[in-house]
């Protein structure tokens, strides 16, 4: 590889050709302040923090996007350099409702973070002129306050780059700057498909979730009620990291016990109807293949990847798996199942979901999605808000044992912690499929191909006289890619996984806000995946159809996957929507 | 900034040469501008009815569409009436007070900068300088000039066109 050296304050470091400025001081252990900059989709130059000096050039550079040069000197933290970038958060501070006290972002945001950083002393030392803005909340799973926005862009970078979608740009010129959408319509009204990757992005408190952290509490504390919860899998492999714990910790058993001691009735864990999802879909798959069903079939576990295909492709709502998402099928079986097992009646059962996802608080209320006229789910929190009850309710997170979640809903395999990463729905999947096809044991259980970061990863397996070829990726750009691929015949494949996120469930729009310090230099998508592949290894089951409840529920309850019953309680139909005109 | 719904009046036969226009213009790079321009050529503005035709048939996010709208001062959003208020708010205008005629003319239509009025009669925008500084304050309707304009004057000038 050709590498360039340069000196970063008087450091010499050798870096690959092409690497930037930034790149070249992070090298050097130096760390250069960002606002704006997100590694690959959002490269702009714009918020003027990354200022550095350059040897022999009268201008500041910003670092984030100027190339580095064989033999040049930077110069990071000059006094000129500290006076500019104290500036620039004082003139941000000026248009920034700075509520800080009850800002959801409050201790991990990263303007504040800065500003105390840089020292700033009068957060009121230019007075802009704040402008009123509505406080957009019509959608089902966010809040967009414009009065804390810095016009950073990285949300737009999120919703335009990464998912393909765009629904929200920046709109108006100067001072008059704002981030919405057409016509300043809510985002409801928009082709917006709750993915809440713009949450993730925001690197401060303009964009959050709807919160529902009081109303489980309340649940919680009524003693009519019998509260049960199920946490999805990449939720284990992001909640350390509310607690200050770095990228890639494993949190599953501090969390069934955090749940447990939260006052839940029962702490019951996604990973079961996870397995339940692989029974139903590669019977479904297989059934397709034999029947001549449409093909490829494609996953319905992620509803931002569900909202997105009802709105953009259409015409393959035929194609996706009808099986109803994990957190749908959990919630479902909850209120029959479980609650005719333990004489309980369903209408005092709460379902409360913790997922990595903020499209699951629009999936929960689609009206298909209920069981014997009751919601399958009655909330769903995401793992940020999973954090701050566990907070509230004064539980020491370094303190907590780790324990195992109850039976029965409680047991899942390794096939289904990997549903959190792109590429494990697959792998789940053909682990199940193959044994069914061939009615032998599998010598190795790792589908390797799927794994990975990859855009798309296709394969072909040879299984019993039947060739089954594969894709998977993640991120809705990607999706599009894929999609148009499979329509215009240049790619053939008869089963396909979508994830909305990119990287999968494990960087899901719920997840913990990583700031860009951190984004920009670790793949938070690989080190969370980490953490699921880890459990898959340990668990001692690793197929969805060994899972002993899973046995258990179509032997006493469900009869076969695919059954009458199985079709009515797991799984579910679409919608056509529209990219445009929603508002008419 | 909250805009109000006048109702489109845009027809079949606009539409069709919006589209052929796109389908000559789709495969430039940078086609995204001329053909909002060409939209504002045949309809006289870009409501969010024009725009959902061009996002739906150049396949870019609408809201693209909307923040280049907003963004130049060329494009309009709201159509042109039948008749063109333009109020000068040149430096010798202004400083005799041509804001404060602006202003009232805003207020008896109920319309701000770039406004039409709902029977889109009237709509209003503010210039620099048209050279007759001389007769300041002045404002046009049309071809019309109204010269040493006063607020009081306001209704009785609309009046004459309404």
């Amino acid at each position: 590889m050709d590498t360039i050296t340069l000196k970063i304050d008087g450091i010499e470091v050798t870096v690959p050709k092409g690497s930037t400025v930034l790149e070249a001081a992070h090298a050097a252990a130096v760390k250069i302040p960002t606002l704006c900059f997100l590694k690959e989709i959002n490269e702009i130059g714009a918020c003027r923090m990354c200022l550095v000096e350059i040897k022999g050039s009268p201008k500041l550079a910003a670092a984030c996007v100027f190339p580095a040069a064989d033999g040049m000197e930077v110069f990071t933290s000059t006094p000129r350099i500290l006076a500019n970038r104290k500036k620039t958060l004082e003139l941000i501070l000026s248009n920034h409702r700075k509520e800080c006290l009850s800002c959801v972002r409050s201790g991990n945001c990263e303007l504040q973070k800065l500003c105390r950083e840089y020292g700033i002393e009068d957060e009121n030392y230019y007075a802009g002129a704040n402008p009123e803005f509505r406080i957009d909340d019509s959608a089902a799973h966010m809040v967009r306050d414009n009065s804390k926005c810095i016009l950073c862009r990285r949300c737009v970078a999120a919703c335009t780059v990464s998912q393909g979608i765009g629904c929200i740009g920046a709109n108006e010129r100067g001072f008059d700057t704002n981030i919405g959408s057409v016509f300043d319509l809510p985002l409801a009204e928009t082709s917006c498909i709750h993915c809440g990757q713009c949450i993730t992005a925001c690197p401060v408190g303009a964009i959050y979730e709807k919160d529902s952290v009081d109303d489980v509490f309340a649940a919680i504390h009524d003693p009519s009620k019998h509260v049960l919860v199920q946490v999805a899998p990449a939720v284990r492999a992001g909640l350390a990291e509310e607690f200050g714990k770095p990228v890639g910790t494993d949190a599953q058993g501090k969390m069934a016990a955090a749940m447990r001691r939260l006052g839940f009735d029962k702490v019951f864990d996604t990973l079961f109807s996870a397995d339940l999802t692989i029974m139903e879909e590669a019977t479904e798959f297989l059934d397709r293949v034999k029947n001549g069903g449409t093909l490829p079939l494609i996953t319905s576990c992620s509803p931002g990847w569900i909202k997105f295909c009802e709105t953009y492709y259409p015409d393959m709502i035929p194609n996706l798996s009808t099986c109803k998402s994990p957190q749908g099928m959990f919630g479902a079986v909850a209120k029959s199942y479980y609650a005719e097992k333990e004489g309980i009646d369903p209408k005092d059962i709460v379902m409360v979901s913790i997922m990595p996802c903020t499209a699951k608080k629009f999936e929960y209320q689609r009206p298909e999605m209920n069981v014997n006229g009751l919601r399958d789910n009655d909330y769903v929190l995401t793992t940020r808000e999973f954090g701050r009850m566990i907070k509230l309710a004064g539980l020491d997170w370094d303190m907590l044992p780790e324990e195992d979640f109850d039976l029965p809903l409680g047991l899942g395999t390794g096939a289904a912690v990997i549903f959190g990463a792109t590429g494990g729905v697959m792998e789940a999947a053909l682990r199940t499929a193959v044994e069914v096809l061939t009615g032998e044991e599998l010598p190795n259980v790792d589908f390797e191909d799927v794994r990975g970061l990859k855009d798309i990863r296709t394969a072909t397996y040879e299984v019993a006289g039947l060739t089954v070829r594969v894709a998977v990726t993640s991120g809705l750009a990607n999706a599009r890619k894929l999609l148009d691929m499979v329509k215009a015949g240049e790619l053939e494949v008869d089963f396909i996984e979508v994830m909305a996120c990119p990287g999968g469930c494990v960087n899901g729009g719920g997840q913990p806000q990583v700031h860009a310090s951190v984004r920009n230099f670790v793949d938070i998508r690989a080190e969370r995946a980490k953490v699921l592949y880890a459990l898959d290894q340990g668990n001692a089951i690793r197929k969805s159809h060994e899972n002993p409840a899973i046995k258990e529920i179509y032997e006493t309850y469900l009869g076969e996957p695919g059954s009458h019953l199985a079709h009515k309680l797991l799984h579910t139909e679409y919608t056509p929507r529209k990219i445009n005109g929603n508002w008419d | 900034m909250e805009t109000k719904k006048i109702a489109f009046l845009g027809t079949a036969e606009q539409e069709a040469e919006l589209l052929a226009a796109i389908d000559d213009m789709r495969n430039l790079p940078g086609a995204l501008m001329p053909v909002m321009q060409k939209a504002q050529e045949i309809y006289g503005y870009l409501p969010i009815e024009v725009q959902e035709i061009i996002s739906d048939a150049m396949d870019v996010p609408i809201e693209k569409i909307y923040g280049i709208a907003t963004f130049y001062a060329q494009f309009n959003l709201e159509p042109k009436g039948k008749h063109q208020i333009s109020v000068c708010l040149g430096t010798a205008c202004y400083v005799k007070g041509s804001q404060l005629i602006f202003d009232e003319i805003s207020k008896q239509l109920g319309i701000g900068e770039g406004g039409c009025t709902d029977d889109r009669n009237f709509s209003l925008s503010s210039c620099r300088c048209v050279g007759a500084c001389g007769l300041a304050p002045v404002m046009l309707v049309d071809d019309d000039v109204y010269s040493q304009m006063t607020p009081g004057r306001v209704e009785e000038v609309l009046a004459k066109y309404a």
